[in-house]
């Protein structure tokens, strides 16, 4: 292949992080132009982070559901509201111990989406209505514990555990040290296994990336962590939340990427029938995508409820159409089988990044919904069209 | 009026030309799909158009009916004699010219009316003329020999009558040319049979037919001309009147080689039996007291290979599949035995754990991932031979899948090519070495060769001979007579749900199958 070939493979490939990024640029220039701070302020960033937590939680489970078959749920942020609710009675009103009540609240996500996935799974009803259903009902559940109240404020040794900063109580000089060592530490892990896993390819005589553009996409990726870590070093620190999200991206892309019920959730997406026949149990696959995604549901809503110290009865208001569209924006196939958690991330930051210079920007919250709306369209417009060019060529 | 080209031919019948393609040529980014080819179709004959797959015989008939719209090839196309230049397939359906493609293009939930009018309504635009619709329909079914009424749904027909369906649609378009891409490839013989019979009726009514067709039995007995295609270009033209159609010399145009026996030889080595199955018996699986294989019992051997032959129909499929985990249908009774010992497979993963695997008839539909690369493909099925406590070494995945499809000489640039890229011959070694590679003990083949060319059956059959070389047993289920005669060891017909017959391969001839089936016929019909 030629070399302008492979470049434009490249761009092909990355399309979307390549949008994220102008998009990005193109807020900078406008806020910058205003003289009304920056997008790439200390703070922005880090409030940035905080902010769209949920987003990428949620995506993440999202992103499960929509590969078994473009299958969504609905019924997140309803779920988000309840579980917000069973924690502000346990924590705020009987005082019960912070541990046991987010163990009590992940449980009763896991059962809500374990409920939701066997009438999706076994009983075969189509996941739109039965999360449709979900989504009323836990909205309902979540109204009559809250008796339409809000709850607040949490104590702050269960706060600490989503909203703080690491390392905490230090001074400003160690706080940036610190928090770019993190970074340097994070790269340099990074490095190693890039290198040691082309070396292991090599070995044992498989085809690689070549060299040069191995280099260009470690200093490209490195330069970006290196730039928000010292960004964040800037501000207050490392996010506590933004380790919790580390955390479930890696995870989860792992888990999509290279593991054997991962791969069953593409082949189901894929060809269903095929799946079957090839022993593969696909009912366990559906059920398990749903009762994960109540799961994560519950993380979102712990999360939340630190981040805005109230358990409120319209919390997670319309949270599911964030997390589906930022797997859509990321690149996920609405008749599932392809997508990944990456893309799924580079959608939420996407819709994050749009919030946040929009606001910025001062721009009405009700133009702010229009311009998400055409966005969200525009980009999986783009995504189906470059794909049909692939394919033509 | 344009001029006649006309020509006295010797049994002194006015020929008249009624399309001529001249020097099409198409080229694809990369590829010259069609070079310089030429065709003449007489007014109201067959023509045949044969050649393997990815010859271009598909390619010049989607340029022929406006799929590939006029500009993006060379050359020119004249209808009787007038230049036609078609962007669309409404150009040329306006023009007469009707393609049935092999996928049938019906809507399952509407009834056949409403098919066979599909974007030509009867009535006007904003009233649908129903009662015109459906006795037109009615009309033209007669036609085509089906006595269904036109207020069936689709759903509710075979695939033998949806492709009759079909055609009886392209009528409905005042047809000129008729052409049928692999009409008969989900077909049963007697069905095929049917189908080309009606070809011959509608020659009688002056309707001209092109067909393109694999089968090259079906294509002597049906074409008046034959125009044989390789790499994009015209080999030959054969004539009914002037030549004897031999199938020898019609493969050796298509291959560029004389396959002097379309049958790889093999020295048989049967072992004691490995797999037995006994009195099999199965329900539909929606209507409880219907039998779909009933009291069936046999058995195979390693180093073997059995065909069940029989009609489309007879409860093949639904009899393997149905023994593959109870994947099909509600299981009543019988026994499964390997070697000598009983064995439960009542789920399909207890079937591949027992090392069977079934290799399915519809590799688009039930077989392969199609937007997923060759190696996941590969793979899925024994997924644990790749991975250690449920975590997949991707490296190690590489390398089967890319044994595996070496071995089976899958052409594609790399194991990472998507399915969907690869031709039909190939797909079908995908699907197969998925399973070779769950290491099976006994398979069950479900038409392993259907709608791919002469040159990949060749080499799914080399692959066949090699499995039972390793002492493997093979099922196989296949509706064409030729390839059950060529490749078994042994064959079991089965009709109506039930085992008819039993007979090796030196006694076994086209006649005495086709006898079998009829004389149970004749028993059923009896009792």
């Amino acid at each position: 292949m030629t070399k302008s070939g492979n470049i434009k493979n490249i761009l092909k490939k990355n399309s979307m992080l390549i949008a994220l990024l102008s998009t990005m640029l193109l807020f900078q220039i406008l806020i910058s132009s205003r003289g009304i701070g920056s997008l790439f302020a200390p703070a922005n960033i880090s409030n940035l982070i905080s902010q769209n937590a949920y987003v990428v939680i949620l995506a993440s489970g999202m992103l499960l559901c929509i590969l078994t078959g473009g299958n969504i749920d609905l019924s997140v942020g309803s779920i988000v509201a309840l579980v917000g609710a069973v924690a502000g009675t346990l924590i705020v009103n009987l005082h019960m111990n912070i541990f046991v009540s987010i163990i009590i609240c992940l449980l009763v996500g896991l059962a809500i989406g374990a409920w939701q996935g066997f009438w999706i799974a076994y009983v075969r009803i189509p996941p739109f209505i039965v999360t449709l259903a979900g989504m009323l009902l836990w909205r309902g559940v979540a109204l009559l514990i809250l008796n339409g109240l809000t709850i607040s404020p949490f104590p702050a040794n269960y706060q600490k555990y989503f909203t703080s900063f690491l390392p905490a109580n230090a001074s400003s000089e160690i706080v940036f040290t610190v928090t770019l060592i993190v970074g340097i530490l994070i790269c340099l892990v990074y490095l190693v296994y890039t290198f040691f896993d082309r070396y292991k390819k090599t070995k044992k005589g498989y085809t690689v990336e070549s060299l040069p553009s191995v280099i260009i996409r470690l200093i490209l990726i490195c330069g970006a962590a290196l730039f928000v870590f010292s960004l964040l070093g800037r501000h207050k620190g490392i996010p506590v939340v933004l380790i919790l999200l580390a955390a479930i991206v890696l995870f989860y892309s792992y888990f999509t990427s290279r593991t054997v019920p991962g791969r069953h959730l593409y082949s189901l997406g894929g060809n269903e029938k095929a799946t079957k026949l090839s022993g593969i149990n696909t009912n366990r696959v559906l059920f398990f995508a749903y009762a994960n995604m109540g799961f994560l549901s519950a993380v979102a809503a712990l999360v939340c409820v630190a981040r805005f110290n109230s358990a409120t009865p319209s919390a997670g208001d319309s949270y599911e159409l964030d997390a589906i569209g930022s797997c859509f924006i990321g690149g996920a196939s609405a008749y599932g089988g392809t997508g990944t958690i990456g893309g799924a991330v580079i959608g939420a930051i996407f819709m994050g990044v749009m919030n946040n210079g929009m606001s910025i920007l001062g721009i009405d919250s009700n133009w702010q919904k229009a311009v998400k709306g055409t966005v969200l369209l525009a980009a999986v417009v783009f995504d189906v069209l470059s794909k049909k060019r692939v394919k033509a060529n | 009026m344009p001029a006649c080209y006309c020509s006295t031919t010797e049994s002194n019948q006015l020929e008249k030309i009624l399309l001529e393609m001249q020097h099409i040529t198409k080229r694809f980014p990369g590829v010259v799909a069609l070079h310089d080819v030429n065709l003449q179709i007489v007014e109201g004959e067959i023509h045949a158009i044969v050649g393997e797959n990815g010859a271009g015989k598909s390619t010049l008939m989607n340029i022929l009916s406006g799929i590939y719209p006029s500009g993006t090839y060379e050359g020119t196309i004249q209808l009787e004699g007038e230049t036609c230049a078609f962007h669309t397939i409404k150009e040329s359906e306006r023009q007469g010219i009707i393609i049935i493609h092999q996928e049938l293009a019906l809507v399952p939930y509407l009834t056949i009316g409403e098919n066979m009018f599909l974007g030509n309504e009867r009535g006007s635009y904003f009233s649908i003329d129903w009662d015109e619709t459906y006795a037109k329909a009615d009309k033209q079914l007669k036609i085509v020999g089906l006595e269904e009424s036109s207020r069936v749904q689709i759903k509710d027909l075979g695939i033998g009558k949806q492709q009759l369906v079909e055609i009886a649609k392209a009528l409905a378009k005042n047809v000129k040319i008729l052409i049928l891409d692999e009409p008969t490839a989900s077909l049963n013989d007697s069905d095929a049979r049917k189908l080309l019979d009606l070809l011959f009726e509608f020659k009688k009514k002056g309707v001209t037919s092109i067909l393109i067709s694999h089968k090259l039995n079906e294509v002597s007995y049906v074409a008046d001309r034959i125009t044989v295609i390789r790499d994009g270009e015209v080999i030959t033209t054969l004539d009914k009147q002037k030549h004897t159609f031999s199938e020898n010399e019609i493969i050796k145009a298509m291959v560029g080689r004389s396959l002097t026996n379309r049958f790889p030889k093999r020295t048989s080595n049967i072992g004691p039996v490995s797999f037995e199955v006994k009195n099999w018996t199965v329900n539909h699986p929606i209507y409880e007291g219907r039998r779909i294989c009933e009291n069936i019992s046999f058995n195979l051997r390693k180093g073997e290979v059995v065909g069940i032959s029989g009609l489309m129909g007879a409860g093949r499929t639904e009899l393997a599949m149905s023994i593959f985990g109870h994947s099909y249908g509600q299981f009543v009774e019988g026994k499964t035995f390997i070697n000598g010992k009983e064995v439960v497979l009542n789920t399909i993963k207890s079937a591949i754990d027992h090392k069977i695997a079934y290799v399915t008839e519809d590799r688009k539909g039930n077989g392969l991932i199609l937007n997923n690369p060759i190696i996941e493909n590969t793979t899925l099925s024994h997924l644990k031979a790749v991975s250690r406590h449920q975590v997949i070494d991707t490296d190690l995945e590489y390398q089967e899948a890319k044994r595996i499809s070496d071995t089976l000489k899958t052409k594609c640039s790399s194991v990472r090519d998507e399915v969907n890229n690869l031709s039909g011959g190939n797909q079908q070694k995908v699907l197969i070495g998925k399973w070779i590679f769950a290491e099976p003990e006994i398979l069950l083949l479900d038409e392993p060769t259907r709608g791919i060319d002469v040159g990949a059956k060749y080499e799914i059959y080399c692959i066949i001979n090699q499995l039972v070389a390793e002492g493997k047993s093979v099922l196989i289920i296949s509706s064409e007579l030729p390839e059950i005669l060529g490749i078994c060891d042994r064959i079991y017909v089965m009709n109506e749900g039930r085992i008819v017959g039993e007979m090796l391969q030196e006694e076994a001839t086209q006649e005495a199958i086709m006898q079998c089936i009829m004389q149970s016929h004749k028993g059923a019909n009896l009792n």
